[in-house]
């Protein structure tokens, strides 16, 4: 007789019934079962094979340590495999699959290696595929591979969707069995925060296996009272199939959720949970015995098997026996007799208790016996057991076998920081470590094995937990607890059968046997680390739950030692297996990481952009229009207007830095190799800022808009990281300068117009003298549109040409853009990307971070005039100094052009002296940057090349063997275009161009989700207040208190939001802050969301870590963090509206990301 | 996973915010110095096993330098302060001098500790 369903009774509800299919045949179960009893109740005790010999397996432990009864689940995108079958909750439609097996699970080709077992033991591939090492990987890692296995990942990009959330809470409850229970409600009933996880669907723990009594209830009533108390407390969330996998540091705890079959939201989601207390109630394993044959399917622990037949009213059997070591045994007879089976109770103990015989009455007691092998193939028809006392051997036929060898406490979640488990030699166990950062083990995860004691110490830790975090605790009484054999303590340590004749597994996963261990032991891999590497016991997706233990067990007896004198494996997380889509969250593919839009994205696009990643910014490549091949024929094209009519680029993406505060000056004397202080009001300047090893870090331009009032620009690509280093000068090395630095990249849309026509070009926006006299090479002006328009106009050149730099508040940028494009139609103005950029810089020879590498000087670069001999500080100075540095053989910045201009050049490339060999002794330098000349009609590069600037004329030959190329090239000056012959005519006459006002903001259709809304923040100005460090108290007093305009950002900075509608000039008035404050605009480097609703904090807890239900997070609280991954200012409007106030360049992914957010809810 | 550091300016966040800079024990020397002590300030760092202090910066949050007391070993976090405030505390040159030294001084250690 086969596993089959008991005609009633159970915990499973026979009216609903689910259809579901395992390898293809269909079945069917009920809501309550999982997979591993729905197929037990179908007869299906075969669900796998194993690793190595490919023997078939059923299920063993039932739970969360499951090693056999492995599936795949599911088909496509969304099939993921590994699963523990007695894991996977039971829904309608379900397909599984078994694994490891070929061709079908029945009759497996693999299971020849069973019978290769005595060659095939442990360290059999190490000796045996030695030689030749030519078929390491071409032969015998895929053939083994092949042969050994778990499941296939799917190769298909995975369709669903996960989620990640932090959660905050006083006190974390792991586990919802009987110790757990009573320490949530201990707790809970204080009014401290309450988190209760369970990795299983029903909270309850053995509550709902074993039938036991609390008071006047039986275990599911007992357990169904306390989770509906804790559901009515609003402090507390239950977390059900929630498994937290790792413990890390300052108390924060991993946890994933497993939303299977879920109607909406995220497959899975990861919970990362602040806790200031933790209990870790996770109980504890049923130990495995150990004996011939101890994997045929029909074998598992007795737990397991009384679960089972309680729970989900699985029969598993006429005829069961159970080889016990102490109470569990006696107490799985007991119910298996209740249901009408025959027992066998086969226990090795000569003495046993009163109380377990009593609860077993009924069974045939075989004192002092073991059970020395199993009988059947693929599954159990009956045991040999031996009388130890006379040795004789006696054949039961028996349908099932249950196995109790005492119990393993749980304590990996304690043991994941590096404390150690505590081996207990009274108990014959492995005990949690001492608590620690405020985890307590309780319960049996705690060695409890009495279900009294656990409610006991469940209710005290709850009790301790909240009491040392200041809340009162509540006493309640404890209701008696009753259960058979009084509890499952005093159990006897049998380690594995001696008189076993069949092979007797420790590892079932892993096919790991006593002889293997025993052989590591022999062969000197003794320790318990070699043995495990030596012998894979512990190792895969069940990480040794169930053999742990017992294999120290066997390594001590071979040894001579005791268990904790060989001590225990390394306990990491994760706990169980958690899938890598679950971690990644919604960061995977283009939301890997923040796009970053420019304001004339629009107006690009409008014009055809192609579009490339530059850091976190998508900026235009170039403008292909009709009938052009190739990016290259668009930016010959490009690079040829400008030079001889007039260009527009996008340069919105450099980074932008407002400077003030009265000791602004001598901070750019400190930061940058120039004396910017001697800059005039009106001026900008080239400068170059080094790291303090006196290489170049970034170079930019310095601007002076007013007396102590700086605009400082940065290349695209260094702009975190030069704001980074201006914020460590300010604020580290020299913090009482007084200076702010407020970052208005986002403020400012920045519009290159570059060439000979540019002046007559932006003449016809700006309302401003732009004649050569008034608006001279490198001025600065703040300046007015014919439209009315404030805007900052620089004449700056990256071309080489006449060009100038037109900055408008952001929102306006592409009103601008279209206006100047208006305005220079006449002129055949010419969009242009990134490639013509870089081919026009290359033609006058300067630097971009391809130069700037970090391992060039000033000097390097012909810039050494650059840095001022008159300071006696600055960043770099002093290392710059090294004799290494000032070595004349050092590489220098050349130009290079093919002797043959047909002849490639490529970046990379490497230059050696005609004729040399190449090695690194005869490496002459690089090829920095190089790109085709339309003006020159030849390739033209840039090159680092030793003591360059003395060998112009040289020919070298540039060596590129990765692309097999060899050019011979001429070193020359980094110049290759002098000064522009074109001199256009200057049009007058033409009608002054008026830019058109930006229309309102407008967020894209919205999902419809109730408990949420996304809206825009009416627009009002946003102002940045900020004053020395020391004057904080007077910034924050600086609007009335309780009036909402203030956003504290850092000590003396605050942000300021006006009325809607208001003026920046108004608001500024209204803003009453200390003597000398800067105020900064940024009412277009922001943009302002509500996020409101009843589950607003949802949302935002799948967005940031900030406790939202801190007392110090109340209405009007504000603060910056990371959302998502963007930096935000979140902002508490009231109870369930918030402000979230992000960089406006940001803001186009922020808002996708929460319409995604939004529709996970 | 995650680590929590508690900011002094805007409480407990995940090192997700932060930046790591290194060792906040150099003091930067002065411009006349001798080349050792420069070549020592830019290039030798100990690598401790134990609490050091370190310089780190909350990017993702209020954007201040924090120097962080943190055992390399165990990630405990023991205090955390502003970075001009261990920048004055230290004794180096704090960039001031003369008139232009600002007045007040902040702790900024409201929250530091756990």
């Amino acid at each position: 007789m086969s596993f089959s369903r008991f005609p009633d009774g159970g915990l499973i509800d026979r009216s609903q019934v689910f259809t579901f299919s395992f390898d293809g045949r269909s079945f069917t179960g009920h809501a309550g079962d999982t997979l591993a009893s729905a197929l037990l109740a179908n007869g299906v005790s075969l669900m796998g094979r194993s690793f190595k010999y490919h023997r078939p397996r059923g299920l063993v432990s039932g739970g969360a340590s499951e090693p056999n009864a492995l599936v795949t689940v599911g088909a496509g995108g969304h099939r993921e495999p590994n699963l523990r079958a007695s894991m996977v909750t039971l829904r309608d439609g379900l397909k599984a699959e078994s694994q490891n097996r070929w061709p079908s699970l029945g009759f497996d080709l693999g299971a020849v290696n069973s019978a290769l077992t005595p060659f095939i033991g442990a360290g059999f591939y190490y000796k045996t595929f030695m030689w030749p090492a030519a078929l390491w990987e071409s032969l015998y890692e895929p053939l083994i591979r092949k042969a050994a296995g778990l499941g296939r990942a799917s190769h298909a990009p995975d369709p669903q969707v996960y989620e990640k959330r932090w959660a905050h809470c006083d006190l974390l409850v792991i586990g919802a069995g009987p110790a757990g229970l009573m320490a949530a409600l201990a707790a809970a009933r204080t009014g401290a925060r309450v988190i209760l996880c369970d990795e299983n669907a029903a909270f309850g723990g053995r509550l709902l296996h074993d039938r036991v009594e609390i008071g006047d209830a039986d275990g599911p009533g007992f357990a169904a009272a306390a989770i509906s108390e804790l559901g009515s407390l609003d402090r507390v969330q239950l977390l059900p199939a929630t498994t937290v996998f790792g413990t890390y540091d300052s108390g924060v705890y991993g946890a994933v959720e497993r939303r299977d079959g879920a109607a909406s939201g995220p497959a899975q989601r990861v919970w990362r949970i602040v806790a200031r207390r933790a209990v870790l109630a996770a109980g504890a394993e049923e130990r495995p015995l150990v004996f011939g044959g101890n994997d045929r399917p029909g074998t598992m622990t007795a737990s397991a098997m009384r679960g089972l037949a309680n729970a989900q009213a699985i029969r598993p059997g006429d005829h069961v026996a159970v080889f016990s070591t102490g109470p569990s045994g006696h107490e799985t007879a007991r119910d298996l007799i209740a249901r009408g089976l025959e027992v066998t109770l086969v226990d090795a103990r000569t003495e046993i208790s009163a109380a377990e015989l009593s609860a077993s009455e009924g069974a045939r007691v075989l004192k002092g016996h073991v059970v020395a092998d199993t009988l059947g193939s693929k599954s159990v028809t009956g045991i040999e057991a031996v009388d130890r006392a006379t040795g004789k051997r006696s054949r039961i036929k028996v349908d099932a076998l249950a196995m109790a060898g005492g119990w393993n406490p749980v304590v990996h979640l304690a043991c994941q920081r590096g404390d150690r488990p505590v081996w207990d030699a009274g108990s014959g166990m492995f005990l949690p470590p001492a608590s620690r950062d405020g985890l307590a083990a309780v319960g049996s995860a705690a060695g409890i094995l009495d279900l009294a004691g656990c409610l006991r110490s469940g209710t005290a830790a709850g009790e301790d937990a909240a009491a040392a975090l200041g809340f009162t605790p509540v006493t309640a009484k404890l209701p008696a607890a009753r259960e058979a054999c009084g509890g499952s303590t005093g159990f006897t340590t049998l380690w594995h059968v001696g008189e076993a004749r069949g092979k007797a597994f420790v590892d079932f996963q892993n096919d790991v046997a006593v002889s293997d261990l025993g052989l590591a032991v022999r062969e000197g891999y003794g320790h318990v680390e070699l043995a495990k590497r030596y012998t894979t016991t512990g190792m895969a997706t069940d990480q040794g739950k169930l053999s742990n233990v017992n294999a120290i067990g066997i390594l001590a007896e071979q040894r001579g030692l005791t268990p904790d004198q060989v001590g225990t494996t390394t306990f990491r997380p994760f706990y169980t297996p958690v899938s890598i889509g679950a971690l990644a969250g919604e960061h995977r593919g283009s939301h890997y990481r923040p796009v970053r839009r420019s304001p004339l994205d629009g107006w690009a696009r409008k014009h055809g952009a192609v579009f490339i990643e530059a850091g976190h910014w998508m900026r235009p490549s170039h403008f292909p229009r009709d009938g052009e091949a190739g990016w290259k024929e668009a930016c010959d094209r490009e690079t040829l207007a400008v030079r001889a009519g007039v260009g527009i680029s996008d340069a919105s993406t450099l980074g932008k830095i407002d400077l003030s505060g009265k000791d602004a000056a001598r901070f750019l004397d400190r930061v940058y190799t120039g004396k910017m202080s001697t800059l005039a009001v009106g001026k900008a300047r080239y400068g170059l800022m080094l790291r303090e090893d006196g290489m170049v870090m970034d170079d930019g331009t310095v601007s002076r808009l007013g007396e102590s009032h700086y605009l400082i620009t940065t290349t695209t690509g260094a702009a975190g990281e030069a704001m980074a280093h201006l914020e460590f000068c300010a604020q580290a090395l020299w913090p009482d300068l007084d200076v702010r630095l407020v970052s208005v990249t986002d403020q400012w849309a920045q519009i290159t117009v570059a060439g000979p026509a540019s002046r007559d070009v932006l003449g016809r926006i700006v309302d401003a003298d732009l004649s050569e006299e008034a608006m001279p090479f490198m001025a600065a002006r703040e300046v007015t549109l014919h439209s009315g328009l404030a805007a900052r106009l620089f004449r700056i050149s990256f071309s080489g040409e006449l060009a100038f730099e037109l900055a408008v508040p952001a929102r306006q940028g592409e009103a601008v853009a279209d206006a100047i494009m208006q305005a220079g139609a006449p002129f055949g103005i010419t969009p242009y990307g990134l490639e013509a950029l870089n081919v026009l810089r290359i033609e006058k020879g300067f630097i971009t971070h391809a130069e700037i590498d970090g391992r060039v000087t000033p000097g390097d670069l012909g810039l050494g005039k650059m840095v001022s001999a008159k300071k006696d500080d600055f960043i770099g100075r002093a290392m710059l100094g090294r004799e290494g540095l000032q070595d004349p053989d050092r590489l220098q910045l050349v130009g290079l052009r093919p002797v043959n201009p047909a002849h490639r050049i490529l970046a990379g490339g490497h230059l050696l002296e005609p004729g040399a060999v190449p090695a690194m002794a005869n490496d002459q330098g690089h090829v920095s940057s190089a790109c085709w000349s339309p003006h020159l009609n030849s390739t033209i590069a840039l090159a680092m090349v030793r003591r360059g600037r003395s060998r112009h004329g040289e020919i070298l030959t540039v060596w590129d063997p990765l692309r097999g190329i060899e050019t011979r090239a001429i070193v020359g000056d980094p110049l290759f275009l002098g000064a522009s012959a074109i001199k256009a005519p200057p049009r007058r006459g033409l009608a002054p161009v008026i830019p058109a006002r930006a229309p309102g903001l407008r967020l894209p259709d919205l999902p419809a989700v109730s408990g949420i809304e996304l809206a825009l923040c009416p627009e009002a100005p946003v102002l940045l207040l900020s004053a020395p460090v020391g004057l904080d108290a007077a910034v924050r007093a600086a609007a009335p208190a309780g009036d909402g305009i203030l956003r504290p950002v850092q000590p003396g900075q605050a942000l300021a939001v006006g009325r809607p509608g208001e003026s920046a000039d108004a608001l500024a008035a209204r803003l009453d802050g200390p003597a000398g404050a800067s105020l900064c605009e940024l009412t277009d480097a922001r943009l302002r969301l509500e996020l409101s609703g009843a589950r607003a904090g949802d949302l935002i807890s799948t967005q940031s870590a900030i406790d939202l239900d801190d007392e110090g997070f109340g209405p009007g609280a504000s603060a910056p963090t990371l959302f998502g991954h963007v930096p935000v200012q979140l902002t508490r409007l009231d109870a369930a509206s918030f402000e979230v106030m992000v960089f406006s360049t940001y803001a186009g992914d922020l808002v996708e990301s929460l319409i995604r957010a939004i529709r996970r809810l | 996973m995650a680590s929590l550091i508690p900011c002094p300016h805007c409480g407990l966040r995940p090192k997700e915010e932060f930046s790591i800079r290194g060792d906040a024990a150099p003091v930067r020397p002065r411009p006349d110095a001798p080349f050792d002590a420069w070549d020592a300030y830019v290039h030798l760092r100990d690598n401790v096993r134990g609490v050091m202090h370190e310089h780190w910066q909350h990017v993702g949050g209020c954007r201040r330098w924090l120097v962080v007391e943190r055992d390399t070993f165990t990630h405990a976090v023991h205090a955390v302060t502003d970075a001009a405030d261990f920048t004055r505390a230290q004794g180096a040159p704090t960039g001031g001098g003369g008139a232009s030294a600002a007045s007040g001084t902040r702790t900024g250690k409201g929250r530091a500790k756990r």
